[in-house]
């Protein structure tokens, strides 16, 4: 038995072209093993005590959620910090915030599937759930922001008894297509990968609801090879499509800065500069979120410190390119020798926002420089904190980006502070809520890893089988202990 | 097509590994069986090329994402240039470079609903009840097992022989799966 395990994990390194020291699946594990360790956390009938508090806690920001958006319906945009000049303020800086985020799932689960590389197999799944719910926080902002979000609608090109049409040649337009293309893509992308693991499900649970419910999503999957050759045409294609996608996404975001005239935010660096930092932010919320995952849930053979490793790299690079972004955007207003970009940096420096400005550079630029060091890159501790400071520094990047160039406007009569309230607050931190409150359900309900993906990850053989030992009526109980 | 007994899918055989299941598709298929179709947990390359299968599915999507290319551009050509035309900027009203924002978005967003629609529309999904599932057995075709069906409408179905190619293959376990 030992010499055949020995065997088997041999095998699976080869299999996997991997690296020994840091492989991308714990030593030992079998299709049967893979299968009951992740069907488990969702079809284990006593809910965990942490989950329940953490659910908890997550639920008082989505109240908060609530509040803020009936109260913002009650009264108008007004509850708002937004004046004449910062009419963008917390809505457009949270939606670039969360929407970026999302794109490191859109990354994990298609790009790094196009380049074939192993260790996004048990990410993806949470990271485009992810995705999901950051879209879906990010998609509130900009409807709230026109201030009637039941005539949001009118963005579409909808035939109407006005005659009017939308104006095609706005990027404000061309956002409202890239992110609804986007929460629609990302949707059947996460649904389509899910469809084998539901059947998985449908099978391995005991309970008749269980299995009716999950039956149902399933569409009836019985994994046929007929249907798994359209199955991976699709997923291919899917994965395909969203990598063009993601990076447009965010270009069309940067567009609406970078289309207008306003010191600061009219700059061609923008698009590859807004997008490396969607990606860095992402990482490091999946990194947020992952680590704690992990341990809570047992899940180290799975996602190992090879795809922290990985994880922490992505976002050095990244990271390195925003840097580059900063010192362009200075660089740009010197070379510009225009009084108006000159004005605007020396404003984003040393203005009023000064302590946003130079904490986003130790946030981002500084602190991150610790990802050079492997050991800092191993320890899931200091690395859960840099992705921490990393979300704060990226979401400071879009406040100092929004605010400033908008509260010095070209003539002095025009210019503005900006103060947000405690609705802003409230709103942004009801987002965060709902985002957790959306993933703890997702934890819950749904495998946080892609099981049938995992399985390609060892040998395609059950070492406990033996001819004759399996009948169809100890089906269940041989299962359990695979 | 008469069928040999109405009542029986198929024979179902039960393999341990992949590559038993492959060589068993190639025997059942070098018999000259035509309705014979393979189960796994996971998506398996070799059993496709042991079957023969193919699929239309990705000219489908082009057409889709053709259809959402045109779709987008029309639009906006339609609505900018002869339904409303308005001065933006003093640009021309077919002021294309502005249009291919949108139209991309289009392709990508009918692309993507073709591949997912059609994936589940030419697998016959969705599908609650299939005689398979009348197998205790099938259950772990979901999990860490491989099976073989060797179908009843097959023209060349007989139980007996299919049975006895089923059990040349090395099976864990061949049954009758009823209807």
């Amino acid at each position: 038995m030992e010499a055949t395990k020995d065997a088997a994990v041999h095998e699976h390194h080869a299999l996997a072209g991997d690296r020994k020291d840091l492989p991308v699946i714990g030593p030992g594990h079998t299709l049967s093993s893979i299968t009951d360790k992740i069907t488990s956390i969702v079809l284990r009938r006593d809910t965990p005590l942490a989950w329940a508090a953490s659910l908890a806690v997550a639920s008082t920001g989505l109240f908060f959620l609530v509040v803020s958006v009936a109260w913002l319906l009650i009264k108008g945009t007004g509850v708002w910090g937004i004046n004449n000049e910062i009419g963008w303020g917390f809505a457009i800086i949270n939606f670039v915030w969360w929407i970026g985020i999302g794109h490191a799932g859109t990354l994990i689960s298609a790009i790094l599937l196009l380049l074939n590389q192993q260790w996004r197999t048990s990410i993806n799944r949470a990271a485009e759930a992810m995705t999901l719910f950051a879209v879906a926080c990010a998609g509130m902002f900009p409807l709230l922001h026109v201030g009637r979000p039941w005539l949001a609608f009118w963005l579409f090109p909808v035939p109407n008894t006005m005659g009017v049409w939308p104006q095609f040649r706005s990027p404000l337009l061309w956002d409202v297509f890239a992110v609804s293309t986007y929460a629609t893509v990302s949707a059947l992308f996460w649904f389509t990968g899910l469809i084998p693991d539901l059947a998985t499900l449908r099978d391995q649970a005991k309970h008749i609801w269980a299995k009716r419910i999950f039956g149902m999503l399933a569409l009836g999957w019985r994994g046929a090879a007929k249907h798994w050759e359209r199955y991976e045409i699709a997923y291919l294609i899917l994965a395909g499509l969203s990598t063009p996608l993601v990076v447009s996404v965010h270009t069309v975001v940067s567009f609406d800065f970078a289309v207008s005239i306003v010191p600061g935010w009219h700059a061609t660096i923008l698009p590859p500069y807004f997008v490396a930092g969607a990606i860095y932010s992402g990482f490091a919320m999946v990194l947020t979120l992952m680590i704690p995952l992990r341990s809570v849930y047992g899940l180290k053979d799975f996602i190992t410190d090879r795809h922290l490793n990985n994880m922490a790299k992505v976002m050095l690079a990244t990271g390195l390119i925003v840097a580059y972004g900063y010192v362009m955007e200075a660089f740009y207003a010197w070379y510009s020798g225009s009084q108006w970009e000159l004005a605007m940096i020396n404003n984003r420096m040393f203005g009023d926002a000064w302590k946003s400005y130079w904490a986003l550079i130790l946030f981002n630029v500084a602190i991150p420089q610790l990802l050079w060091f492997k050991s800092v890159r191993l320890n899931p501790f200091v690395l859960f904190w840099i992705s921490i400071v990393v979300n704060i520094g990226m979401w400071l990047e879009r406040y100092v980006i929004v605010v400033t160039s908008l509260e010095r406007d070209f003539m002095p009569s025009a210019w503005a502070d900006y103060y947000p309230t405690k609705w802003d607050v409230m709103l942004y931190v009801g987002t965060i809520g709902f985002f957790f409150f959306a993933f703890f359900l997702f934890i819950r309900f749904l495998p946080v890893i892609a099981v049938f993906e995992m399985r390609s990850l060892v040998p395609a053989r059950d070492p406990s089988a033996r001819k004759g030992a399996a009948t169809s009526s100890t089906a269940n109980t041989e299962g359990a202990h695979g | 097509m008469q069928h040999e007994t109405p009542t029986l899918y198929g024979v179902l055989a039960e393999f341990a590994s992949a590559d038993e299941l492959v060589a068993a598709c190639k025997r059942v298929k070098a018999a000259g069986y035509e309705k014979v179709e393979a189960y796994s947990p996971l998506p398996l390359h070799e059993v496709n090329h042991a079957l023969g299968h193919t699929s239309k599915l990705s000219s489908l999507i082009f057409c889709g994402g053709l259809t959402g290319a045109l779709t987008g551009f029309g639009m906006q050509t339609y609505i900018s240039v002869f339904d409303y035309p308005m001065n933006i900027g003093g640009r021309p009203y077919f002021s294309w470079p502005s249009f291919i924002v949108i139209t991309f978005e289009m392709t990508v967003l009918f692309s993507a609903l073709t591949a997912v629609i059609g994936m589940i529309a030419l697998n016959g999904l969705p599908q609650p009840y299939h005689p398979l599932f009348n197998s205790a057995a099938f259950e772990r075709a979901s999990r860490n097992r491989f099976f073989l069906c060797i179908e009843a409408d097959d023209p060349r179905f007989d139980l007996a022989e299919a049975k006895k190619v089923l059990a040349s293959t090395q099976p864990l376990l061949v049954e009758e799966v009823p209807h």
